[in-house]
């Protein structure tokens, strides 16, 4: 056993697991599925990341084209939980009728809800957001919706049935971190349901600091896929959601203006 | 003499012609597509996979097939 596997496992001795709509996961990271440049590296970092919940998107068979795009020629269903989602949508009804396609893919009933609302910087339309998820907590749905850093929507999102609430952190495939730390961690103090960070994150201490404010977990994509070198930022990205994560469990010291010596005082030379 | 049937339907977005009649199933194989890997809209209703057997596709029909692909 090597040196991160044992850094791993001291780590989840000190942590609970996470619970989405009555599924355990371990690791607090899930990631996405898009952009790598070959499916070969998307496995790697995959399997380096730890994560055990993975998104895949929804699209037409290409007809035209003998390469097989088909993700779960290279994904094993076994190995990973996928989260189908609905990126791309711009209308409830058509979020829902993604839904509908990837549930009938027969894997599980979670999706990943997602409705936009302006092309330039990707931000969730909240309204058709909630909409869409109603519709589909009705039908039965594990939803988990991608929003905004908004405590109201991300308490509606909850009301509608989600089973969890994923506030951004920054725009989709910004790499700008957490924006607004502070919402953030109202939105997780205020619900019930696993509040996930989803988007925005660019390196590892985003991550970190994105734990460190109490939520329950982070989904990126672009982070790991955009890296040089993403195997070995799926790495440094496991790492930093455990530190992250136990150091919010273990509670930072107040931060001062001044400085407060760690030596004692006393005991010092004339 | 019987003119040469052909059947029209809009696959993906594009109008495809076939010169037999076809179920899902048949079609599913023409196309070289494994039925366990695609989902099937038929004329916007999500198809069953055991149903693909029976549902005759019809000319003028418009069918989605789906699959998973990368994405976050």
């Amino acid at each position: 056993m090597t040196d991160t596997h044992t850094m791993v496992d001291d780590a989840r001795a000190l942590d609970s697991s996470l619970h989405i709509g009555g599924v355990e996961f371990v690791s607090r990271l899930i990631v996405g599925t898009g952009k790598y440049l070959t499916n070969q590296i998307m496995i790697d970092a995959i399997r380096a990341s730890g994560a055990e919940m993975v998104t895949v998107a929804v699209r037409r068979v290409d007809l035209d084209r003998t390469k097989e795009e088909a993700i779960l020629h290279h994904l094993d269903p076994n190995e990973f939980f996928l989260l189908a989602n609905t990126a791309g949508c711009y209308t409830a009804e058509d979020a829902i009728r993604y839904a509908r396609l990837a549930r009938a893919a027969g894997f599980n009933e979670f999706v990943k809800l997602e409705v936009i609302g302006d092309e330039r910087t990707l931000l969730p339309d909240v309204y058709a957001t909630l909409e869409a998820a109603r519709t589909l907590s009705d039908e039965g749905f594990k939803v988990m919706a991608y929003t905004n850093d908004d405590l109201i929507t991300a308490l509606r999102l909850e009301d509608a049935g989600c089973v969890a609430v994923m506030p951004l952190a920054s725009p989709i495939g910004s790499g700008l971190g957490v924006v607004n730390p502070y919402f953030i961690r109202e939105i997780k103090n205020r619900l019930e349901v696993p509040v996930i960070v989803d988007a925005g994150v660019g390196t590892a201490s985003d991550a970190c600091v994105t734990m460190e404010q109490g939520v329950d977990g982070v989904l990126m994509n672009t982070a790991l896929a955009a890296a040089d070198d993403p195997v070995r930022m799926s790495h440094a990205m496991k790492h930093a959601i455990i530190a992250g994560r136990l150091a919010y469990l273990a509670g930072r010291m107040p931060s001062r203006e001044i400085a407060v010596p760690s030596s004692p005082m006393t005991g010092m030379l004339d | 003499m019987t003119q040469e049937t052909t059947m029209e339907i809009q696959l993906n977005g594009k109008l495809h012609s076939f010169d037999r009649a076809h179920t899902v199933a048949s079609l599913l194989e023409a196309l070289d597509l494994q039925p366990g890997m695609v989902v099937v809209e038929l004329n916007r209703e999500i198809l069953e996979r055991g149903s693909y057997d029976a549902s005759e596709v019809s000319h003028g029909d418009t069918i989605e097939l789906v699959h998973f692909v990368g994405g976050g």
